[in-house]
């Protein structure tokens, strides 16, 4: 188990420089200046070019940049925002918390909510109710996040006054903690159920489909030949099988939901790292952008390596040498 | 290649594959025959009077803030989405295939540097590689919008042509062929064009509906298609600032995007069906 | 003698594609006595396993036991149980073993797990009162070495070992009745040989009765008191053991027969039966086997009853109304 922790590790590790090579490269791939945008609407001067070039270092060539960039990622400096000033991690560091409150809510909801319902739908397979549900979560993937999140502000939160459609806290609301906590629950609620909706649809399907299949392995129909009751077969026998289909699937949601989190996050401007990176792509501000991709890529890889050790955990068949 | 009607008819048959098919195919002949019966989409009938005009008989979709007509639009929309999607696709079907085959039979270093390569671009979510890219440059013609869309795609195919290749490099028949003296590459691209072609249509169909999704997405930030061009992404990004006045502006091509997407995705599922008839 | 299971006119069926329903058991009948072993032989496809899943209502979706149908178990009419009554029935009255112990095992649990799963599932015993008791029960079935092979996953054991610790599962609720559906036909010979030795030695030290499911008639004899012979969805021929071997009527159990090498006797050629069974959808009108038979006759067109041809013998053939022919086939085959 260790040998294999260290060397599946190491492997992650070079994944992810790999990785943030080739952000590097893809951010120059295209020509234009990032800079143009600081003269704000006048043209700067070849000197004032020149000054701001030094000081991002883009007078240099590509591959000293590359290697500057890298050495600053291993000291955890990500480099400056133009736009703001100020240390990218910094800025990182402060969007974090919201963005984790957001993120962790939608993983809940989709991780239980989600399996819940696809395993119901295998359960009753062909059922009024599994032929709804499909249907939901079809729609429900289709549905572009940033639009969902539009029309459920502009309905909720500004049609019917339900709750409020954009920030993380209320200023006008004061007090005692029980009175912020709330404030931030209230306005959790439209995003975090913007992005749930668009995510748990794929959750469902995929949990509908994997149960479906170890439904009708036989050693189910074993497991009902003992005696066993319809919960324990569904959850004990089937679903800790189906599992792991699902487990897969974490790696392959995790980009959904950062990528949904851009959208969804701008629309309802809560204020965490995706309505940083949103913003960043509106004022063409790359150095935030680019400690943005390196942070998802961090995470992706990260979940990616978890998965592994959570199949190598679980599955008894998983040989770790 | 014989199998590709066949195909289509069993898509057909299965009702979920049956409304999307018809759908898709309604919304192709609705953009083709649009600019001979709709308005020009990007004309402004009265700034003053007709600006953000609720849906009526004259416009059925109502205006947009410069009295645009939004259902114009909104078909306008759906040439460029699907042109855009069809045509990355088809470059990212194609790069897939390619990298796959090469990785797949050239093994050894070229294959590790390949597929290190996939996995480093599968760590990022699309959009964001397609962020760092585009966020730079002042303005991205349509053209190289799409071969970017086209390059970001390719890599979940490219693992699956790859394995489909070392499946068919271990295969007896390759083994005895080349004995006999025959190519094997040539044996091997022949059957990997008979087995592949399947899971190629499928992963293609589902990747129209994502780059839809996608290009939607990127347009909404402003980064995709670039105005006066409609696109939905395009038009709910304009429509944000006056969505409370004239939510028509935004909801109809929201709705375009959901119906597309969806329709796509059922023409996609039926057809795995159809190729895999395991999960009935 | 004590009947332990009663199965009278037993008919399963399955919605077809054209909104009819086909029959795939079609009016099974078939008793069982304490301590007897049954053996239903037939082909793969004539329903045989179905009808023993009927048994414990495990008939899989959509298809379900028609209206007519009648399961007793000893005073319990399964047809009649709903729910919690049914699932107490399931393990404690019948045991089932399956024919491939790979996959009818979970294979994220430990045997020791799967067979106590099955003892806390009928009687109130502390987890580990129920893993000494799924210990003692590795031990009746020879497994060398139960104490380890108890923390073993399914991947582990060997074939023969998994088949031991599923028969074990099965008997884990002490049923009176175990029903071994192809128990041996995954496994290799020399453990086949012993997989049967073990059912049969449980089945006297326990008294239970057996249902033993096969389409091999070689591992019937000296194992099985009777034979019922299935085909098509019905039962064609029934006799004790000796009696069939010694007369096999039915020209398709005739054909079983002729298709089995034997060890003993004159060497002959093996001929098989021409055609396959057909799918339960096209199942000819009349005799059933009609199409396969080498002996089919003008009456053949109408559907035969079971009808007597020797002491507790009986087939589902018009033959069996003309002594002569009848004597015939005895003659020739015997």
């Amino acid at each position: 188990m260790g040998r294999w922790l260290l060397r599946r590790t190491a492997q992650a590790i070079a994944t992810l420089v790999l990785t943030i090579v080739l952000l590097f490269f893809l951010s120059h791939v295209l020509p234009g200046d990032p800079l143009s945008r600081l003269g704000e609407g006048r043209p700067l001067t070849a000197a004032e070019t020149e000054t701001l070039r030094a000081r991002y270092g883009l007078d240099r060539p590509l591959r000293s940049q590359l290697g500057s960039f890298l050495a600053g990622l291993a000291r955890g400096d990500l480099g400056t925002s133009i736009e703001y000033g100020r240390p990218v991690s910094a800025l990182i560091a402060e969007r974090l918390p919201a963005t984790l409150l957001l993120g962790g809510t939608v993983l809940l909801l989709n991780f239980t909510v989600g399996l819940w319902l696809g395993v119901r739908q295998a359960v009753r397979r062909g059922s009024a109710e599994d032929r709804w549900l499909t249907t939901l979560s079809l729609v429900g993937y289709a549905t572009p996040s940033f639009w969902l999140g539009l029309v459920l502000a502009w309905l909720v939160g500004v049609e019917w006054r339900l709750l409020p459609a954009a920030g993380m806290r209320d200023p006008l609301v004061d007090g005692g903690i029980l009175a912020g906590t709330a404030d931030v629950l209230r306005h959790l609620v439209l995003p975090a159920l913007t992005l749930s909706v668009v995510s748990i649809a794929g959750t469902m399907r995929y949990q509908r489909d994997a149960m479906l299949d170890t439904l009708r392995l036989p050693y189910i129909v074993t497991a009902r030949a003992k005696g066993l009751s319809p919960a324990r077969v569904t959850w004990r026998h089937a679903w800790r099988n189906a599992l792991f289909p699902v487990l897969t699937l974490f790696g392959l949601w995790l980009p959904v939901l950062v990528t949904g989190s851009v959208f969804v996050e701008s629309v309802f401007a809560w204020p965490g790292l995706g309505s940083l990176a949103a913003a960043a792509v509106g004022n063409r501000d790359y150095p935030l952008l680019m400690g943005a991709s390196v942070l998802v890529a961090v995470i992706v890889v990260l979940a990616n390596l978890l998965t592994d050790l959570a199949y190598a955990t679980l599955d008894p068949r998983v040989r770790l040498t | 290649m014989t199998a590709a009607p066949e195909a289509l008819r069993s898509v057909w048959r299965a009702p979920g594959g049956r409304a999307g098919l018809a759908f898709l195919l309604f919304l192709v002949l609705l953009a083709l025959a649009g600019p001979l019966v709709l308005p020009d989409p990007v004309r402004q009938f009265d700034l003053v009077e007709l600006a953000g005009a609720p849906p009526g008989p004259d416009h059925p979709f109502g205006t947009d803030q410069l009295s645009r007509d939004v259902l114009s639009r909104v078909v306008s929309g759906a040439r460029v989405s699907l042109a855009v999607a069809t045509l990355a696709v088809a470059l990212s079907v194609t790069l897939g295939a390619a990298v796959g085959l090469v990785a797949g039979y050239q093994g050894g270093a070229v294959d590790a540097a390949l597929m290190r390569l996939v996995d480093a671009a599968l760590a990022v979510p699309r959009l964001f590689l397609l962020l760092l890219v585009l966020a730079v440059p002042e303005r991205v013609p349509l053209v190289a919008l799409i071969v970017l869309m086209g390059a970001t795609g390719w890599f979940a195919t490219s693992r699956l042509i790859r394995a489909e290749v070392l499946r068919l490099r271990e295969e007896a028949f390759v083994h005895a062929a080349e004995a006999l003296g025959a190519s094997g590459r040539r044996i091997i691209f022949r059957h990997l064009l008979v087995n592949s072609a399947g899971p190629l249509l499928v992963a293609a169909t589902l990747g129209v509906g994502d780059v839809i999704l996608l290009e939607a997405g990127l347009s909404f930030l402003g980064l995709g298609v670039q105005p006066p061009t409609p696109s939905w992404g395009g038009m709910i990004l304009d429509a944000r600032s006056v969505l409370v006045m004239a939510p028509w502006v935004g909801i109809f091509p929201g709705i375009a995007i959901t119906l597309t997407v969806l329709a796509t995705n059922l023409v996609g599922d039926a057809l795995r069906d159809a190729l895999d008839p395991r999960g009935a | 003698m004590t009947r332990v299971l009663d199965v009278r006119d037993l008919s399963v069926s399955f919605p077809a594609a054209d909104g009819r329903r086909f029959h795939p058991v079609d009016g099974v009948s078939l008793t069982l006595d304490r301590g007897e072993t049954l053996a239903l032989v037939g082909e793969s496809g004539c329903g045989k396993s179905l009808t023993s899943l009927a048994l414990l209502r495990l008939v899989p979706a959509p298809g379900r036991v028609d209206a007519g149908s009648v399961i007793r178990l000893g005073d319990t009419d399964v047809l009649a149980l709903k729910g919690e009554a049914l699932r107490r029935i399931r393990g404690r009255r019948i045991g089932m073993i399956f024919q491939d112990p790979m996959t009818s095992l979970n294979p994220v649990f430990t045997a020791g797990d799967q067979i106590a799963e099955g003892i806390r599932a009928h009687f109130r015993v502390s987890k580990s009162e129920a893993r000494a008791r799924a210990l003692r029960l590795l031990e009746e079935v020879g497994i060398p070495d139960p104490e380890e092979r108890l923390d073993a996953y399914p991947h582990q054991l060997s074939g023969g070992m998994r088949q031991r610790v599923m028969i074990a599962i099965a008997l884990a609720a002490e049923p009176e009745i175990l029903v071994a559906d192809e128990p041996t036909t995954a496994l290799d010979v020399t453990v086949q040989a012993q997989i049967l030795e073990v059912l049969d030695r449980l089945r006297r030290s326990r008294g239970m009765a057996v249902l033993l499911i096969t389409h091999d008639l070689g591992i019937v004899a000296g194992r099985a008191d009777r034979v019922a012979v299935m085909y098509a969805g019905q039962i064609v021929e029934e006799a004790g053991t000796a009696e069939l071997f010694a007369h096999p009527s039915h020209p398709y159990t005739q054909g079983l027969f002729a298709s089995v090498p034997r060890i003993t006797g004159p060497l002959r050629r093996l001929t098989p039966i021409r055609g396959t069974v057909p799918p339960p959808t096209e199942w000819p009108s009349g005799c059933r086997f009609r199409p396969r038979c080498p002996q089919a006759f003008d009456k053949s067109v109408l559907a035969p009853e079971l009808m007597p041809v020797g002491p507790g013998h009986r087939m589902r053939c018009w033959l069996a109304e003309e002594p002569a022919a009848q004597v015939e086939l005895s003659r020739r085959s015997g």
